[in-house]
């Protein structure tokens, strides 16, 4: 079962295939790729040193997150992250300096600027499908432009609000595209315990397409997820698109996939390995090579370092952030409790 | 206006938002061509349109995520939940969702939803219809909870609900529902949060109470009176924000008090009403704050809620041996 695919895992083009996203938008999309690589390694590597928050690494997935991000257009659309979407925010417009102030315990500065669309990283699996429907649902209401896309994992999709969400987007053929990323790992939870079914087949029950793609073929992504953006803008309603991809590293840094993994497991996932496959279809392709590699891999080094340097000089936590974004007019208590701490930080 | 009922009251408020407001919307369980299985929101459908009055999946947890996904969007949901028990198979998306929404994005987002539900015991229904679970609510930052006794707060603090930037949970005492009818305050005329209503003046003790269990304090105060004994009665009409100085300004007056509420006694509500008028006004006090509370057992069905509620009787006795220390 690979789902659809357009490149093999070597990056040879299928035959008979034709590619939606030239070879500049590929270039693009490798760039955002290895950027997020880039950025799980520093990550890893500062909690390590115990300087950054819980991180859950994109590696693996990088084509299935970046390939969909790539069909949306960041001036009407919206995402409704998980929390292992770290490319698509960025691409979406959330400055990478605001997605190190987040791990590095900044506060407000961590904040998605207002004219970003994104909604917070969501914690609480499948949550957020709910919300993606009601805000799909509700710019359409109001003949707004803008599709919304949902992330969420095959662990999510167990959960009640998966069901929720993707029954009422059927009902109300909301503009709203469902990224099921399948990763084959929800910590230590196999995709066998999860679901009897194919996952992408439960979009039939609920009244829309449901599509099966290689989440390691960024073209493949790509084109599976701009076909479902544009049914969604054209007012056809939601798709389901599940991809099939590996998750490569572990659940988040606290996490030891020695544990449970078999043995082979990763190995065979790395022979899968997104990057790997888009480099040698590029290089094929005549606009990738070592050189240009190096010269890309220079380039996101220096805006990942001088993102983490403009993240260190933000302002740092204050205590009254506990307090300041509970209500707009916050009860008399509240503002007491508010008092009493201050009185006491200053002391 | 004519004197309305509660329901009447309600109806009418969600008429005059949607009228003021073209953003507010109504959604729900038959909400739409039933008017609501207590006619809340009879003939919305007819005069607003499908858009604005929904019906809904059978799913309270999408009525409550979509709610807040709407929210963002730019509208202004009102979903109802059938009843406030209910609302268990939404409670991951009011408490850890809707209510810290704002906390959550940093204040980049927020949510203008007023949930509305009934609740309450007395009128026989079946199993989790009338689970007083109000207290719940308040231990999850960020959502307001309010809760009228009377037709003309029901529709003052209805429209001060769906104005608020904020989320909140207004829950109706499906008991006083169509109880009784009193004049109501025509137009623009909200209720502000955060003030407690005197319902009766008293000089002796306070009885303390919201929602339905006011219409208890105040039968129970008549009956108080017939002893001797002048008993004040207290609405707090929302517990967030609880009007701290207003209680503690009644009580203290007094020096006596005694809190009445349907739900079970530990870790009801009731408990923060005491330790705050212990913490606040102590040496006010002539005696124990006391409390009347349903029993820490589930709600019962059937013939059984009438030893499960607390009672004219247990409020009165309650109130007597405080009044008498």
């Amino acid at each position: 079962m690979t789902g659809y695919r357009i490149l093999d895992p070597d990056g040879n083009l299928l035959d008979g295939a034709r590619p939606r996203l030239g070879p500049e938008g590929a270039v693009e999309g490798l760039r955002w790729m290895l950027l997020s690589r880039a950025f799980d390694a520093r990550a890893t590597a500062m909690h390590r040193q115990g300087r950054f928050g819980t991180y859950s690494p994109v590696r693996g997935q990088e084509a299935s997150v970046v390939g969909s991000s790539m069909a949306l257009d960041p001036t009407v659309d919206w995402i409704a992250p998980s929390y292992r979407e770290l490319p698509a925010l960025v691409r979406h417009g959330m400055p990478l300096e605001r997605v190190f102030a987040g791990y590095l315990g900044r506060g407000k500065a961590a904040r998605i600027p207002d004219e970003v669309r994104l909604l917070p990283n969501q914690v609480a699996l499948a949550t957020q499908l709910q919300h993606a429907v009601g805000l799909a649902w509700g710019l359409a209401l109001q003949r707004k432009p803008g599709v919304v896309m949902a992330y969420c994992g095959e662990g999510a999709s167990s959960e009640g609000d998966f069901h929720e969400a993707c029954n009422l987007a059927g009902v109300k053929r909301a503009p709203v595209v469902f990224v099921l990323i399948n990763n084959q790992w929800a910590i230590s939870t196999p995709r066998s315990v999860q679901s009897a079914g194919e996952l992408y087949r439960r979009a039939e029950g609920y009244g829309f397409p449901g599509v099966q793609v290689d989440g390691n073929d960024l073209l493949a992504v790509y084109e599976v997820a701009t076909e479902a953006v544009e049914r969604a803008r054209a007012g056809e309603g939601p798709t389901l698109i599940e991809c099939l991809t590996h998750r490569q590293s572990f659940h988040n840094t606290t996490d030891n996939p020695r544990l449970y993994l078999p043995e082979g497991w990763l190995e065979q996932a790395e022979r899968e390995d997104p990057i790997r496959r888009l480099e040698a279809y590029l290089a094929a392709q005549g606009v990738w090579d070592d050189g240009v590699r190096a010269a890309v891999e220079a380039e996101i080094a220096e805006q990942i370092e001088g993102a983490l340097e403009t993240a260190l000089a933000m302002p740092a936590a204050r205590p009254e952030d506990l307090f300041d974004d509970v209500y707009a007019d916050p009860p008399e208590r509240l503002r007491r409790q508010r008092e009493e701490l201050l009185g006491r930080a200053g002391d | 206006m004519a004197p309305l009922t509660m329901i009447e009251a309600i109806r009418d408020a969600l008429v005059h938002e949607m009228e003021r407001d073209e953003r507010v919307m109504v959604l729900g369980l038959d909400v739409g061509r039933l008017g609501g299985v207590f006619r809340a929101t009879h003939g919305l459908l007819e005069r607003f349109g499908p858009e604005r009055v929904v019906d809904m999946p059978l799913a309270e947890g999408a009525i409550i995520g979509s709610s807040l996904g709407l929210a963002l969007s730019g509208l202004v949901p009102v979903p109802e939940i059938q009843f406030l028990g209910f609302t268990h198979q939404a409670f991951h998306q009011i408490g850890p969702q809707l209510a810290r929404y704002r906390f959550r994005s940093r204040g980049r987002y927020h949510c203008q939803v007023t949930i509305r539900a009934p609740f309450g015991g007395g009128v026989r229904t079946p199993e989790f219809h009338p689970d007083a679970i109000e207290a719940q609510f308040v231990q999850t930052p960020g959502i307001k909870v309010v809760c009228p006794a009377t037709p003309a707060d029901a529709r003052g603090l209805l429209l001060s609900a769906i104005r608020d930037p904020d989320p909140v949970l207004f829950i109706e005492p499906q008991r006083l529902y169509r109880r009784g009818r009193e004049e109501v305050p025509e137009g623009d005329a909200t209720v502000p949060f955060g003030r407690l209503r005197i319902a009766r003046p008293g000089s002796d003790l306070t009885l303390i109470a919201w929602s339905a269990a006011v219409e208890l304090c105040l039968r129970a105060a008549e009956r108080l009176e017939e002893d001797g004994i002048s008993a004040a009665v207290l609405d707090l009409r929302t517990l967030v924000p609880l009007d701290v100085a207003g209680l503690v300004a009644e009580v203290a007056r007094t020096g006596r008090a005694v809190v009445v509420h349907e739900a079970p006694l530990s870790a009801g509500f009731g408990a923060e009403i005491a330790a705050t008028l212990q913490e606040e006004c102590f040496y006010s006090l002539d005696a124990p704050v006391a409390r009347v509370a349903a029993w820490d057992s589930p709600y019962p069905t059937g013939p059984l809620e009438a030893w499960y509620l607390p009672t004219l009787e247990r409020v009165v006795e309650a109130a007597r041996r405080t009044a008498a220390r």
